[in-house]
């Protein structure tokens, strides 16, 4: 049984990228977010993403798989073009259905953990492949145990989330979303929410995923993950990307003025 | 008969008539019952559709939700039944014949009653829904959008699960209102427990007795009700509970059965 390790997608020919967000443009209101965005993230790579408040970061994660719509641009995950579909260049959004397809295999972690109150541990997991993909309860309880298990969560199964710490919280999360069997994962701040001490539990998890080969998008303040963990680190500032190298480059030797100022204010 | 000052109580006549009800009371105490529940069942079915259109992202559907909700909450229930029942069937709309399912008959009086009493409290209910599903965090839908589920999926099993856990207590008051507005349909002629206790009264003249017994009978059911809500209530909020409050919350359970 795999757990937590996607099932090999056959690679279409010229598609080497899992991720391609394609000049991207998002306004709330008059308010520009995000100002034509680009980016490829190769399948296994785990790419993360750094900048002040208000950058554009979390709107970015949040339209790849698509609880924001996007006003221009496209994003295509596996090959696939999310959240809309294109009829002579113009694209036309998707239904909630096939949204909803494609979300199934795109796992977010949030910041504020969502977990689901009700539920306990275990049935935070089990619930998606439950309700979503509609699986026998008794063939994916054990894959849920195990999900919780992998993340150091064996002995809280029962537990509800108001039970559990922040770091164990955001841990459940990761699992919940690990149980859709994602082929990319996307993560929110995932420690901004967590107590000093709970913070680096959560890291070692996403470590050892990103160990594991899978694909993440990172949205994060901890530099010292960026640093070890990242394949690549990407800077963005007032909707737009100003920097975008290799980890050790990015720290070692920032090119653009506004990287080497925004890691002075945080180093 | 107890005689003190100018007071006429018939002592006998209030325990026989409490302690062994005449078929009658306990025929009008099942309609009140029934009717109860009926309605609100179906108030809080079309309650669940009235609060949907109060959050449809489609003006018109809103809009119209909302003067549903205006008309039938800012009218008397008297009125509305009068309407619906005397007024529909005097203007010759529908005149309620009786209807016939299998074995039973349902009076026409009791038709408008539940058509009406169920109409009202899906008005107060659809407020009820509303609020609470308002009230549930947006990081919720959002969770559950992320692992694939469409929007009546998130609806059924993330977001009403908790809503529910909201709308338990305004739920009870409503039931609690709607078994003691039951008495109202008494002036339409339908035999639930108070107008039953009037026909009682107008062969007896046993007054004072005999609304005391209704009164009794009402407070026992709204009783019984509240104490079923308290046991609802302790056990959809299983998951507030913390680790370290658990024994605690355990012995006070203990305590109270």
């Amino acid at each position: 049984m795999a757990i937590g390790t996607r099932e090999p997608a056959p690679l279409r020919a010229g598609e080497a990228a899992l991720v391609r967000v394609v000049d991207v443009h998002k306004s709330f209101g008059a308010l520009p977010i995000l100002k034509g965005v680009s980016l490829e993230v190769a399948r296994g790579e785990v790419v993360v993403l750094v900048g002040p408040s208000g950058s554009g970061k979390t709107t970015l994660v949040r339209c790849i798989n698509r609880l924001e719509t996007i006003d221009q641009g496209r994003i295509y995950v596996d090959g696939e073009l999310i959240g809309y579909r294109e009829r002579g260049g113009r694209l036309i959004a998707e239904g909630e259905r096939q949204v909803a397809r494609h979300r199934e295999h795109i796992g977010m972690v949030f910041q504020r953990f969502n977990l689901f109150p009700h539920l306990t541990a275990l049935e935070n997991v089990m619930i998606g492949p439950l309700r979503v993909q509609r699986r026998p309860e008794k063939e994916i309880r054990p894959e849920a145990a195990a999900l919780l298990a992998k993340v150091g969560l064996s002995d809280k199964l029962g537990s509800y989330p108001s039970q559990l710490s922040g770091g164990q919280q955001q841990r459940v999360a990761i699992a919940r979303a690990l149980a859709m069997k994602p082929a990319v994962m996307l993560f929110d701040e995932p420690t901004s929410a967590l107590d000093p001490e709970t913070v680096d539990e959560v890291l070692e998890v996403m470590r050892a995923l990103a160990q594991g080969g899978m694909t993440m998008i990172v949205v994060t303040h901890e530099m010292r993950f960026a640093r070890e963990v990242a394949d690549r680190v990407i800077m963005m500032d007032q909707g737009m990307i100003v920097e975008m190298a290799p980890a050790q480059e990015f720290f070692s030797a920032p090119k653009s003025e506004r990287t080497r100022s925004f890691l002075a204010s945080i180093l | 008969m107890l005689q003190i000052g100018g007071i006429n109580f018939d002592l006998d006549f209030f325990l026989r008539y409490l302690l062994s009800p005449p078929r009658a009371i306990w025929e009008g105490l099942w309609v009140t019952i029934e009717v109860s529940i009926l309605s609100q069942l179906a108030g809080v079915a079309l309650g669940l559709v009235v609060g949907l259109a109060r959050l449809s992202k489609i003006t018109v559907i809103r809009l119209g939700a909302a003067l549903y909700s205006w008309a039938w909450r800012g009218t008397p229930v008297l009125v509305q039944l009068l309407i619906v029942y005397t007024g529909v069937a005097a203007a010759g709309i529908y005149r309620y014949p009786d209807l016939v399912i299998g074995p039973f008959t349902i009076p026409g009086a009791l038709q408008a009653a539940l058509i009406t009493l169920a109409l009202n409290e899906a008005a107060y209910m659809g407020e009820i829904f509303r609020a609470a599903i308002q009230a549930i965090d947006r990081g919720q839908t959002d969770a559950a959008r992320a692992i694939g589920m469409r929007p009546w999926g998130a609806l059924r099993w993330v977001i009403l699960p908790q809503a529910a856990r909201i709308i338990l207590p305004p739920l009870g008051n409503e039931f609690t209102l709607m078994i003691k507005g039951t008495s109202l349909l008494s002036v339409i002629g339908v035999r639930e427990l108070f107008g039953t206790v009037q026909n009682i009264n107008s062969a007896t003249f046993r007054t004072f007795e005999l609304f005391l017994i209704a009164a009794i009978w009402y407070l026992a059911l709204t009783t019984v009700l509240s104490i079923g809500q308290r046991f609802i209530e302790i056990r959809l909020s299983r998951h507030e509970r913390t680790a370290a409050t658990v024994p605690a919350n355990r012995s006070l359970l203990s305590r109270r059965v």
